[in-house]
């Protein structure tokens, strides 16, 4: 590949590069970028997509995030755990939907979802599915040390913002309000053991250049420092809750698309999911450019499985894409790609 | 021409092998299988799923091939022992590919955690083939271990880029005697894999160049065609390159008495 346009070598692509691209409107550079994006991960990852749904187990929050419907001081949207009976019913319903990767979800309490309750939950999840992953408040080494052997393939965990000013103002109470413990947690999590680390920053909260900017170098930091560790970036976007009038900073499409292919350059090997809570539409045409992973058939309700109807109701984020995991798939076979079920067996564990 | 290639116990006509993974679709897989004639194919076992009986990814493989499990996904020797023995377990066979990366950015693997795998499975019963940085101290370590094969990279895994090892692969094949070398990743092109041959290599390995490709089975086939063309080439002996053309009356002839 040769120099681009603007004198940027998409085959090299650098951190610096990156901030011109970022910085810049340009429909032509915009195009090769994708064509790029697209032909490195076809040689990187094939024609596969993998496939895995969300699994909430509890929605209790401590934390007052003043751009979630689900902040702890929402009195009026029902909570609720399930038992780890609820939970094996829950796990055997989706996994009857042929679905094989599951990420576990709570919402962030540690009093209602302690990190023993989340463990046993890993331990039955780990019966019905080859891979399982967590979606959880922040933890200490020790005690992802132990998720892992209980099962845990992998851990999402989004900073949000890397504005450390920003972060305070959004973030009014809860334990969530201390920006150092939940930047720091990658570490922990790859110095447990843990395979894979999903990352991201919710894109609208501030300037997303400088979010996005900042978690590549992050990224790239832990990259070097545990070689080991798969990484994986999602580039979740922020959709505005009723009674919240703050000012925020949208993603446009375009800037979707450039910020997706700008990972996958300089990201030749992570992970890239996209989830139900981008459009049909969109979902379909980007996934071409980056991705490597994608949710279908989501719930996003506590118990949502196996109620079968009503599961997009009071979830905790919208999903925007309803398909079912087989329509996920005739869709993706559609396209020429090969919808991935199993990629992962637990060793440590099985 | 009676050319077989020996690997362990069992001998291969084709001296193509194909990876399983990438593939568009599982059926474009299987007809790159047959149409490229390869009889030894690598597949991961975290892909398969033995539950999902439709599209189970061994199901698609034609009767007849050698299956060699490969432990992608393992960071250390303990982990690759672990998948070989949950392969074995699992009913498929004693064939494996030893993977061990502890990289996820550039792919590269361990070669020291590979050779103390090597040796475990091998002492086990294991056909082993293990996967590797084309290191000569590494490759007679692996050999010692009890490797029936030895497989260096050509360049980065998925690359395309044909035999940027070059130089070190030839010092192997010079080398390392008693084992073949089958020349693994990032061979781009059948004419990559027909120089891999050329320069003495006994098998070559394949399956992104194959599997991005816009028809596979055609893809599968010209490698294979690659493949056998260079090991033809290599039993022809190459004439010598020269620099440039060959005066035909001697520059030193006149020293001669004639």
């Amino acid at each position: 590949m040769s120099k681009s346009l603007h004198g940027i070598d998409l085959s090299h692509l650098t951190i610096e590069a990156i901030r011109r691209i970022f910085d810049v409107e340009d429909r032509g550079l915009l195009e090769e970028m994708a064509h790029a994006a697209r032909e490195l991960t076809r040689r990187q990852f094939g024609r596969t997509i993998s496939l895995y749904a969300p699994l909430y187990i509890a929605n209790y929050c401590q934390n007052e995030c003043v751009y979630c419907g689900f902040h702890a001081s929402q009195k009026s949207m029902p909570r609720s755990k399930l038992t780890m009976e609820q939970i094996d019913r829950e796990c055997a319903a989706l996994a009857a939907t042929g679905n094989r990767s599951v990420l576990i979800l709570t919402g962030e309490s540690r009093f209602h979802s302690s990190p023993q309750y989340i463990r046993e939950a890993v331990t039955i999840a780990s019966r019905h599915f080859s891979y399982v992953a967590l979606e959880v408040y922040p933890l200490d080494e020790e005690e992802y040390r132990e998720l892992y052997l209980a099962g845990v393939d992998g851990v999402t965990l989004y900073q949000e913002t890397y504005d450390r000013v920003r972060y305070d103002e959004l973030h009014l109470a809860g334990p969530k309000k201390v920006y150092d413990y939940r930047v720091q947690c990658p570490e922990r999590i790859a110095r447990s053991g843990i395979r894979h680390i999903s990352m991201g920053a919710l894109l609208g909260l501030t300037d997303w250049r400088r979010d996005v900017m900042a978690l590549f170098e992050h990224v790239r930091h832990l990259e070097k420092k545990y070689p080991g560790v798969e990484f994986g970036l999602a580039f979740p976007r922020l959709r505005r809750v009723a009674d919240d009038e703050h000012h925020y900073q949208e993603v446009s499409d375009r800037e979707m698309l450039k910020i997706m292919t700008a990972a996958r350059l300089f990201f030749p090997r992570v992970g890239i999911s996209i989830s139900t809570r981008e459009l049909p539409e969109f979902r379909d045409r980007i996934l071409e450019f980056g991705v490597t992973k994608m949710s279908a058939g989501s719930s996003t309700r506590v118990g949502g499985y196996l109620e079968g109807e009503n599961k997009y109701e009071d979830g905790q984020f919208e999903v925007f894409d309803p398909r079912s995991f087989d329509e996920i798939k005739a869709m993706l076979t559609a396209k020429g790609f090969d919808p991935v079920v199993t990629d992962w067996r637990n060793i440590v564990n099985s | 021409m009676d050319d077989k290639l020996i690997v362990g116990t069992r001998e291969f006509t084709s001296r193509f092998f194909l990876g399983t993974g990438k593939f568009g679709n599982k059926e474009a897989m299987r007809q790159a299988i047959v149409s490229s004639g390869s009889q030894l194919v690598t597949v991961a076992l975290r892909r398969i799923d033995l539950d999902e009986t439709e599209e189970n990814i061994l199901s698609f493989i034609p009767e007849g091939t050698t299956i060699m499990v490969n432990t992608s996904g393992a960071r250390n020797a303990a982990e690759a022992v672990r998948i070989a023995h949950i392969a074995r377990d699992a009913g498929y066979g004693d064939w494996i590919k030893i993977e061990v990366i502890n990289d996820s950015r550039y792919l590269l693997p361990d070669n020291q955690e590979t050779i103390k795998a090597t040796r475990i499975l091998a002492s086990e019963g294991f056909t082993v083939l293990p996967y590797m940085n084309p290191d000569l101290y590494a490759a007679k370590a692996l050999v010692d271990a009890g490797a029936a094969a030895v497989m260096p990279l050509g360049s980065l895994i998925g690359s395309n880029q044909g035999l940027r090892m070059r130089t070190l692969i030839e010092v192997l094949i010079e080398e390392i005697t008693g084992v073949p070398i089958v020349v693994d990743a990032g061979i781009g092109r059948p004419s990559q894999a027909a120089e891999a041959m050329e320069i003495g290599a006994d098998a070559v390995l394949a399956n992104t160049a194959v599997a991005d490709a816009e028809d596979p089975p055609l893809m599968a086939a010209a490698f294979a065609r690659g493949v056998e063309a260079g090991r033809m080439a290599r039993l022809a002996r190459i004439g010598k390159e020269r620099a440039g053309a060959t005066a035909s009356s001697p520059l030193t002839g006149f020293l001669y008495d004639e």
